[in-house]
């Protein structure tokens, strides 16, 4: 299925979840946040919320900053 | 609290802090009498409900290295670092994160580049989920040159984000009437700016920054424009509760010196203000008696 992440097309698997999209796209980071449709998805439903086709998704960390 | 113009004679105390105790009491205006009761019990910081002995808050951002991060952080003596989130990177995984977690400082999430209330509420949001804060510097922007505060959204933002339980601390303008909304509005603290920032051009209304002490309850954290140490001075001279700057440490020649620089101008200010300075003068006082002048 085909979303946007951080503004980019992506492909991802039919039935991927926040979960996934995380450890593929932030590996190695401890603090994530995930916005989907401009809400964030709290760390405990990663697992369970699953992507839908067209969803935009922003996967966030840390970094330096004023 | 015990009056503090009382003499206690229960134990010896050592440091310059305290020499001469009884002495200085005297003739003690009622209104410096708080002031001296705080500089005793070692004049905390009490910001959100939290203690900090540290009244500088260093910003990350423009950092040369983690290296000079690090250092600075060290001298700086800071207790609570702004960061912010931004689209991830893998390479970059948890660099700065490693650095500030070692230094075992508390981490303040910011709304920086934020233009409405609705994008500000957002990151909060999503901060307070990735590190498990509900801190938040909230910087509503609206203006891209001079990056000024967008008061209406700023404190749409602010009203929106108290009621979801966060712990706000609003940079704001030095607008002492915008200051007491925000307070009112239920901010842990009101952030006013000195000057644009990154601009370095220090307090450029030292008048509205008293003013806006006066105004509110709240901590006030001077926030943007401190270009040097007494910039940072001045500020905590005026009544600033703290000083919260990035640039003038990140962007030093000597990041790591000019940390100790401004922690050290927190501190004189700091002190200087719990002093009382003396009354400006249009002429002399001599301070030398004329009495007793021989006639030569």
């Amino acid at each position: 299925m085909q979303v946007t992440v951080n503004g980019e097309t992506a492909e991802l698997a039919d039935g991927a979840t926040v979960a996934d999209l995380v450890a593929h796209r932030a590996p190695g980071h401890d603090r994530v946040a995930v916005a989907r449709n401009g809400d964030v998805v709290p760390r405990s439903s990663w697992a369970a919320t699953a992507l839908t086709p067209g969803d935009a998704l922003e996967v966030l960390a840390p970094t330096a900053g004023g | 609290m015990k009056d503090p113009r009382a003499p206690d004679h229960s134990q010896a105390r050592g440091g310059p802090l305290h020499a001469g105790r009884e002495d200085r009491t005297e003739g003690l205006t009622q209104d410096l009498a708080p002031a001296l009761a705080r500089e005793e019990a070692g004049d905390p910081f009490v910001l959100g409900g939290e203690t900090f002995t540290s009244r500088l808050l260093l910003g990350t951002g423009g950092v040369p290295s983690l290296e000079a991060l690090e250092a600075a952080v060290h001298a700086s003596g800071t207790q609570l670092v702004t960061v912010a989130l931004r689209r991830v990177e893998a390479s970059a995984a948890g660099s700065v994160m490693q650095v500030l977690d070692r230094a075992g400082v508390r981490l303040l999430p910011n709304t920086a580049g934020c233009h409405t209330a609705r994008e500000a509420v957002r990151t909060a949001r999503l901060a307070r989920e990735a590190f498990g804060t509900d801190w938040v510097k909230l910087e509503v922007i609206g203006d891209e040159r001079t990056l000024l505060p967008d008061a209406v959204e700023l404190l749409d933002a602010a009203e929106e984000l108290v009621a979801e339980g966060f712990t706000v601390l609003a940079y704001t303008t030095d607008d002492p009437v915008l200051g007491r909304r925000l307070a009112d509005a239920g901010c842990a603290a009101v952030m006013p700016l000195g000057s644009p920032i990154g601009s370095g051009l220090g307090i450029r209304n030292p008048h509205n920054v008293a003013l806006l002490r006066e105004a509110v309850d709240v901590p006030v954290v001077l926030d943007a424009g401190i270009g040097t140490a007494s910039d940072a001075a001045l500020a905590m001279e005026l009544g600033c509760d703290a000083v919260l700057l990035a640039s003038a440490v990140t962007r030093a020649r000597d990041p790591e010196r000019m940390a100790l620089a401004m922690r050290q101008a927190v501190e004189g200010g700091r002190l200087a203000r719990l002093a009382g300075r003396i009354p400006r003068r249009w002429h002399a006082e001599a301070s030398t008696s004329f009495e007793g002048l021989p006639a030569l």
